[in-house]
């Protein structure tokens, strides 16, 4: 198997994840959020949206209706994004040695 | 960790912290890694965000989700595996609002520095003793989380929440999750060792582990 099928492989691997996995999450609440609403008591705080507007708030499609194709979408765009968001970055960040490969190394 | 929580000193202290800290992981990638490498990075980063979505029973009402730190640093290193974890901890807070803006610096301290360099230490230690592959993957995920952990208490009670309603709370429910994390971690890595061989440290094998290292990067 060469190293970008496996790579496509991998991809289509995290892409079932969040497509056929990520709907039937745990709705409860996390460590920090159980921590949060009990004796420490900063549930109301918890609650609050970041200072920053987000397009798809709490992994959901505004708009659809169907909660699992909701979460399936956002988390497809979710996984995409990430993929090629850190390619881009990887990219960037070797394109020198990728080009000229550094003779110190 | 939402914006609210944190008290505006400890926000934006550790946002010039963690600031500091990537843009040294950036410049280490930048050195170190293989180019041919980039698309490994690209994809274990997407497969740590979806994994990320699936939150887990822990039981008494309480779910945990993987963070992916241990995997991303045992696999790249550390460099690449601090910006794997602050790249999909960018994302969570733009796209999806998880994780508040001027809380982003204390999220990637915690998920993206502290996790994955304290994965690599406990990992690196266990390496040179009997322990196997597995039980030390094991080990670095279930201390990555629970370290992360320790470092959202100390952010809260720096912030000025009282440390007994915090602290072990935090750290209890962590232990637990962290479980899950250290299995997570184990499976996800045989997988990838097993379906790419050429990935799977040398070392594991060998009765001299620097003399291995260095022959394969050689």
């Amino acid at each position: 198997m060469t190293a970008a099928k496996w790579t496509l492989g991998a991809l289509g691997l995290a892409l079932l994840v969040a497509l056929l996995l990520a709907p039937f999450a745990s709705t409860s609440p996390d460590g920090l959020e159980t921590v949060a609403a009990g004796k420490a008591g900063f549930a109301d705080k918890f609650e609050e949206p970041s200072v920053a507007p987000s397009p798809l708030p709490d992994y959901e499609v505004p708009g659809v209706g169907n909660q699992w194709v909701s979460t399936a979408v956002a988390g497809a765009v979710g996984t995409l994004a990430a993929f090629g968001l850190m390619l881009g970055i990887g990219r960037l960040l070797t394109v020198r040695r990728a080009q000229r490969p550094d003779p110190e190394e | 960790m939402p914006d609210r929580v944190l008290d505006p000193s400890v926000w934006a202290t550790l946002d010039v912290a963690s600031a500091g800290v990537v843009a040294w992981a950036a410049r280490k990638t930048g050195r170190r890694l293989d180019p041919r490498d980039v698309p490994l990075m690209g994809v274990m980063t997407a497969a740590i965000f979806a994994g990320q979505m699936v939150n887990f029973p822990v039981g008494f009402g309480v779910s945990g989700h993987l963070v992916g730190a241990a995997m991303a640093a045992i696999l790249m290193g550390i460099g690449p595996a601090m910006l794997m974890m602050t790249t999909v901890l960018i994302l969570q807070c733009l796209l999806f609002g998880d994780g508040g803006l001027l809380a982003l610096g204390a999220n990637i301290m915690n998920m993206g520095i502290i996790a994955p360099g304290v994965a690599v230490l406990v990992h690196s230690a266990l390496r040179g003793t009997r322990v196997g592959s597995a039980v030390s993957s094991f080990v670095a995920g279930w201390t990555s989380v629970v370290a992360a952990s320790a470092g959202a208490a100390a952010g809260l009670c720096l912030s000025g929440f009282p440390a007994d309603g915090v602290v072990w709370p935090i750290l209890g429910w962590h232990s637990v999750i962290g479980v899950g994390e250290g299995l997570v971690t184990v499976a996800a890595l045989q997988l990838v060792w097993r379906t790419r061989p050429d990935l799977a440290p040398a070392r594991a094998k060998s009765s001299k582990p620097a003399e291995a290292t260095e022959a394969v990067t050689a």
